[in-house]
Order: structure tokens, then C-alpha cells, then sequence
């Protein structure tokens, strides 16, 4: 498998070796090698149920996985809990459904985990958080509820939210598939904004215009397997498995 | 093709007045709701009046009277205002009365300081404060010590006794009850087996077989001739009973988190104590709110069972004021009574969380 790579990339962020995973009887990855450098922008897709979702969230531990190896930034993932918070303190999520705190404000959902887990004060955490909300957007909402918002703004508060924590690393799973369409671009652009930064992201999505602009890899999964990885210009115009034709085909009529 | 300009908004046809619509709409929707009404309407005919004769139209509100003179036609409330420090303060000597006084007082007094510092950033400090401190300065009082006389609590009764013991029933279950409902959800084995024998057995028990217990069992477990008093071994019982339902009640709001909330707390590397009291219980106990209150009416109601292990509650004082030979045979005047307050004190607690329904049902939308 060839690993294409840019010069300003340089070292590997996250290595995962040998990965399965299984739901009870259920294989949901089956073996897989993958390696991230830092600053390096990653779109995975693949039809439904393919593993794209388990993958990335073996990657911050939120799923357990029975066999091979995770490590992110130097800390191997294993069942040791300062271990694991080590990971998840460098690495933040974006959910489909936003996930915000319907209980707390935006700002305090957004300076939450920098307050508790990163020991900032509130006033620093504050700030930034001010500033990251003015990034994505929406700084006048800062004193609302999650549900006061519109879908694309909320999904830009999870955005703010986890960079708060100045990640080095970004896992998005599917964030505008809860959207409806005229929300879509509002995100998508901020995630733009993001990739040109340099921070590290892995981001399961369907949106190919996304993956064209910004993308450094493409990974194609089905039935819990990467099949194909390649640049995106190599993978949307020559797709060499019969399995990505099919799929590239069916994304694109529709 | 063709454009089509914008029509007016119009009322919606009212050919009905409120009330009749309201008539049509619930008591007359169908032919056995008509029959219902009537059926009902023939028994109010039945029972209130009698009931109005008694209370208020043959009754006698000569407060001075005694019960020769108050006559047997209707109710004698002279009994009512005769006894009233008895319902009210039970067997309290006399002159250490302002120390109940002192009590209620004190709670109002913080509850209004409460609200009057709602916006100020020292009010979760406060609360805290309060709950920590009031039980305390509320049991000197009552009881005794610190240079106040000891009042024995074979002492307390009437409706300052149903207060406290549903108060120290409501307060002390509540964090136990958040505690089972944590444990019966607990990925430890033999944390969540606990909370589900202790949850599952006292839901599968009467109260009045839990006082009974408390109060014949637990002594077993102190040494002879220690006294353990009686009121603490119904407190404990009552509390015991609330706990299992109070964690029932909370349980059911865990179950409603999305699991995406877990998820997020997760991701953002908060542990397992941060993600339970800033992200779980807080939108767990919102939603459980309702349910909470309705668990303390229920309890609020059962309280006065604890007669029946020789505790003076209002309902018990009936018993003790009628058997004065002076007000022999006024029981129905007592228990009257005793209803009525009791209702004006359920009623309110249950308005009071209709409202907060709403309000919260309404924080959850918008
Ligand atoms: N908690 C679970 N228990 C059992 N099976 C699961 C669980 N989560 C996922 N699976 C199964 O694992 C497989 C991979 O799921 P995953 O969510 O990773 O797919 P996905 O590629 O993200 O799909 P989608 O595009 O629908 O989100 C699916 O077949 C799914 O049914
Ligand atoms: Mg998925």
C-alpha cells in the first residue's frame, strides 16, 4: 500500500497496527494498518456499516478493541485510564448529533473541559473560548442554550467546543449528515478553515467536494476493511477496485 | 402561469361560548360520558350536603363552648381551637413552645434570603451551606443541649412531628437515593447486586412492615439497655423506604440521557466523577423532577403510619385529645381537621410541582 505524503508532513501522529475489533460475534474491523502523520487531513468513507464510525472512535477509546495497537502521539491505548485521558486530552470529537450540553450554555459547554480536565482558570478558559466562537462564527450566541440554535450553529459550537482544548487532533464522524442541506456549507467551510491550520484530522464524510479541496488521503472501508487509500485526485478519478467504482458511482448519481 | 397574492389570516369560527364548549368537551363528549356526569352529578347531590350541614350549617363555632354545650347536631369546633397547640406542637412543654417557632421561622428566613439572592454567583454556596448547616441548628432547637433544655422526643408530636419526619425522610433519601440509582447502574458487579437487592426488597415491602421492623429489629443490633430511641428508629425506617423509591424515580431520568451525552463527556476527557455530577445528574435529576415531588406527597401522606408504632403525628393526636374526658366523642371534628390540613399542605406541594413541570418541560424545548 502506498502512503502518499507531502513535504511539510513528518511524523507519525497516530499508528494503528493489526486492529480488530468485534461486537460480540460480529468482526467489525478486520485488521487494520493505518498510519496518520502530523497535520495530515484524512476523509474516510464507505457504504453503511462498513466500520468507518468504530474506526475512528477506537482512535479516543470510545470503542474497546480485542487485538493490535493504538498510539497516538507516543501513548499506546490501553485499559489504563491515565493512558486513555492522556489520549482523549489530545484528541477532540465532532459528533453527527452535535452532542452539545442542552443543560449548560454555549459558553460554559465550551469551557467545561478546559476548566476540569485541562485545569485552565475560568477567565483563560473564557477568553478563549470567546475567540474560538467568533472563529466559527457565532460569538453574539455565546449566552444561549444548545437548543436555541440551528442545527449548522450548534454543529459549529461542537467544532469551537473541541478545539477549546487546542487538540492535536480532530475526529469528525459524520458532521453535516444531521443537517439539512442549506446548513451543510456553513460547517463544511469552518472545517475548511481548519484543515489549512495544520491541526491533524481524520474526518468520516460523504461530502467528496470536502475531500477534493482539502484532503491529503482518501481511505475507502467495507465490511470493516480499508480497501483502497490514495490521493484525491487518484481516487476520485482512477479508482482502482471494482468495489470503489460501484460506490463512487452510487455516491455520485445521487 | 400565475402568481397568487398573499390571503388574510382569519379567527377561527367560535360559534360556543368557553364554558359550554368546555361542557361539550368533557362531560358530554359521548353517551356514557353523559351517563358518567349524571351518575356523578346524583352523587355530589347525595354526599354535600350532608357534609355542608355538618361542617358548616348545623355546626357550632362558638369557640367557648365545652362539649355538653356545643350540642350533637353538627360540629363542635370549640374542640378544634381548644386543642390547637396539641395538633400543632403535640406534648411541647408550654414555655419552650418558641423554640418550634424558632424553627419554621428560620427556614422561612433562609428560603426568602434565598431567592432574594438568586442571580448572585455565592448562591450554590449558600444552598450548600444551608443544608448543611439548618439540620443542625433545627435539631438543637427541637431537641435540646448547647444551654437549650432537653425536650425527649416521646415529647414531639402533632403536625411539627409529620414535618420533621418527612422532612428528615426527604432530605436524607435523596442523596441516597442518587446513590443506588448510580449503583444499580454501575459496570461493578457486586455495587450494582447491592443496589438492586436493597432497591428491589424495600419496594417489595409495605411501609408499615419497614416501621414495624426498624423498630422491633434494629435494637436487636445495639446492646440491651442501651434505649434507641423510638423516633430514630422510624426516621431510619422512613428513610430506608424513600431512598429505594427516590433511586427508582432517578434511575428512570438516567435512562432518558442520550447515550451521545455520555459519549461527549468521554471524548472530552472529563472522568468518571466529572462526567457523572456535571453532565449526568444535572440533566438526570431535571428530568426527574416531577416524579420527585410526587414520591414526597406519597411520602409526605404516609408519615402518619408511624402512629402505629406509638408516635403522636396529628393523626395520632386525635386519638389522644378525644380520650380527654372533657371532648369524649369528638373524633370526626378531629378528623376533619387533620384532612383538611393535610390537604392544604399536599395540594400546595402538588401545584407547586405541576409548575415547575412546566417550567422545566419548556426549558427542555426551546
Ligand atoms: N454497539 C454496537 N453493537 C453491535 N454492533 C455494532 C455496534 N456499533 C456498530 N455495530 C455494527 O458494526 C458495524 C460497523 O458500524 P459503524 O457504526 O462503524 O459503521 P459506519 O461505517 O459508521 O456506518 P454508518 O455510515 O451507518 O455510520 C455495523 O454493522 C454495525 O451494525
Ligand atoms: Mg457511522
Amino acid at each position: 500500500m502506498s502512503n502518499p505524503t507531502d513535504d511539510r508532513l513528518c511524523c507519525d501522529i497516530i499508528e494503528i497496527k493489526g486492529l480488530n475489533k468485534w461486537y460480540g460475534e460480529f468482526h467489525a474491523l478486520k485488521n487494520i494498518d493505518l498510519t496518520v502523520k502530523e497535520g495530515e487531513i484524512i476523509v474516510v468513507c464507505g457504504p453503511s456499516g462498513s466500520g468507518k464510525s468504530t474506526l475512528i472512535r477506537c482512535i479516543n477509546f470510545l470503542e474497546k478493541f480485542q487485538e493490535g495497537s493504538i498510539v497516538v502521539d507516543g501513548t499506546e491505548l490501553t485499559d489504563d485510564v491515565k493512558k486513555i485521558r492522556q489520549v482523549r486530552s489530545e484528541v477532540s470529537m465532532v459528533f453527527q448529533h452535535f452532542n452539545l450540553f442542552p443543560h449548560l450554555s454555549i459558553i460554559d459547554n465550551l469551557t467545561l473541559a478546559p476548566i476540569w480536565v485541562h485545569n485552565e482558570t475560568k477567565q483563560q478558559a473564557k477568553e478563549k473560548a470567546l475567540t474560538l466562537l467568533d472563529r466559527v462564527g457565532i460569538k453574539d450566541q455565546a449566552e444561549k442554550y444548545p437548543n436555541q440554535l440551528s442545527g449548522g450553529q450548534q454543529q459549529r459550537v461542537a467544532i469551537a467546543r473541541a478545539l477549546c482544548t487546542s487538540p492535536k487532533i480532530m475526529l469528525f464522524d459524520e458532521p453535516t449528515s444531521a443537517l439539512d442541506p442549506e446548513m451543510i456549507s456553513e460547517v463544511l467551510d469552518v472545517m475548511i478553515e481548519l484543515a489549512k491550520e495544520g491541526i491533524t484530522m481524520l474526518c468520516v464524510t460523504h461530502e467528496m467536494g470536502f475531500a477534493k479541496k482539502v484532503a491529503d488521503r482518501v481511505i475507502f472501508m467495507d465490511e470493516g476493511q480499508v480497501i483502497e487509500q490514495n490521493t484525491p485526485d487518484k481516487f476520485f478519478d482512477n479508482p482502482e477496485s471494482e468495489r470503489l467504482q460501484l460506490f463512487l458511482d452510487q455516491i455520485l448519481t445521487n | 402561469m400565475a402568481v397568487y397574492p398573499l390571503k388574510e389570516t382569519k379567527k377561527a369560527p367560535q360559534s360556543q361560548t368557553k364554558a359550554i364548549q368546555w361542557l361539550k368537551e368533557n362531560l358530554l363528549s359521548s353517551t356514557s360520558n353523559v351517563l358518567l356526569t349524571l351518575v356523578a352529578l346524583y352523587l355530589i347531590y347525595l354526599i354535600l350536603p350532608p357534609i355542608l350541614n355538618w361542617t358548616i350549617f348545623d355546626a357550632n363555632f362558638d369557640l367557648t363552648a365545652d362539649n355538653d354545650s356545643c350540642g350533637r347536631e353538627g360540629a363542635c369546633w370549640a374542640f378544634i381551637y381548644d386543642n390547637f397547640k396539641m395538633f400543632i406542637y403535640g406534648f411541647y412543654p408550654e414555655e419552650e413552645l418558641w423554640r418550634i417557632d424558632a424553627m419554621f421561622g428560620l427556614i422561612v428566613v433562609m428560603i426568602m434570603f434565598g431567592s432574594w439572592i438568586k442571580k448572585s454567583q455565592y448562591r450554590m454556596h449558600y444552598i450548600i451551606g444551608a443544608f448543611l448547616v439548618y439540620p443542625v441548628a433545627a435539631f438543637f432547637l427541637l431537641h435540646g443541649g448547647l444551654g437549650l433544655e432537653v425536650v425527649g422526643t416521646d415529647k414531639w408530636g402533632g403536625l411539627t412531628l409529620t414535618i420533621v419526619v418527612a422532612a428528615v425522610g426527604i432530605v436524607a433519601s435523596f442523596p441516597l437515593g442518587i446513590l443506588f440509582a448510580l449503583g444499580r447502574q454501575s459496570k461493578m458487579r457486586i455495587v450494582r447486586f447491592i443496589s438492586i437487592v436493597f432497591i428491589e426488597f424495600v419496594r417489595g415491602v409495605p411501609l408499615i412492615t419497614i416501621l414495624f421492623m426498624a423498630s422491633v429489629i434494629l435494637p436487636l443490633f445495639f446492646s440491651v439497655g442501651m434505649d434507641f430511641d423510638k423516633l430514630l428508629r422510624a426516621l431510619i425506617g422512613i428513610t430506608l423506604f424513600q431512598t429505594a423509591y427516590i433511586a427508582e424515580v432517578i434511575r428512570g431520568g438516567l435512562q432518558a440521557i442520550p447515550k451521545g451525552q455520555y459519549e461527549a463527556a468521554d471524548a472530552s476527557g472529563l472522568n468518571f466523577v466529572q462526567k457523572t455530577t456535571l453532565i449526568i445528574l444535572p440533566q438526570a435529576l431535571k428530568i426527574s423532577i416531577p416524579n420527585i415531588v410526587g414520591s414526597f406527597i406519597a411520602l409526605f401522606k404516609d408519615t402518619t403510619l408511624i402512629l402505629i408504632i406509638g408516635l403522636y403525628d396529628m393523626l395520632a393526636i386525635v386519638g389522644a385529645a378525644t380520650s380527654n374526658s372533657s371532648w369524649l366523642g369528638r373524633n370526626s371534628e378531629g378528623y376533619v381537621f387533620v384532612a383538611f390540613v393535610m390537604w392544604v399542605i399536599l395540594y400546595s406541594m402538588s401545584r407547586y410541582s405541576k409548575k415547575l413541570e412546566v417550567r422545566f418541560s419548556t426549558e427542555h424545548k426551546n
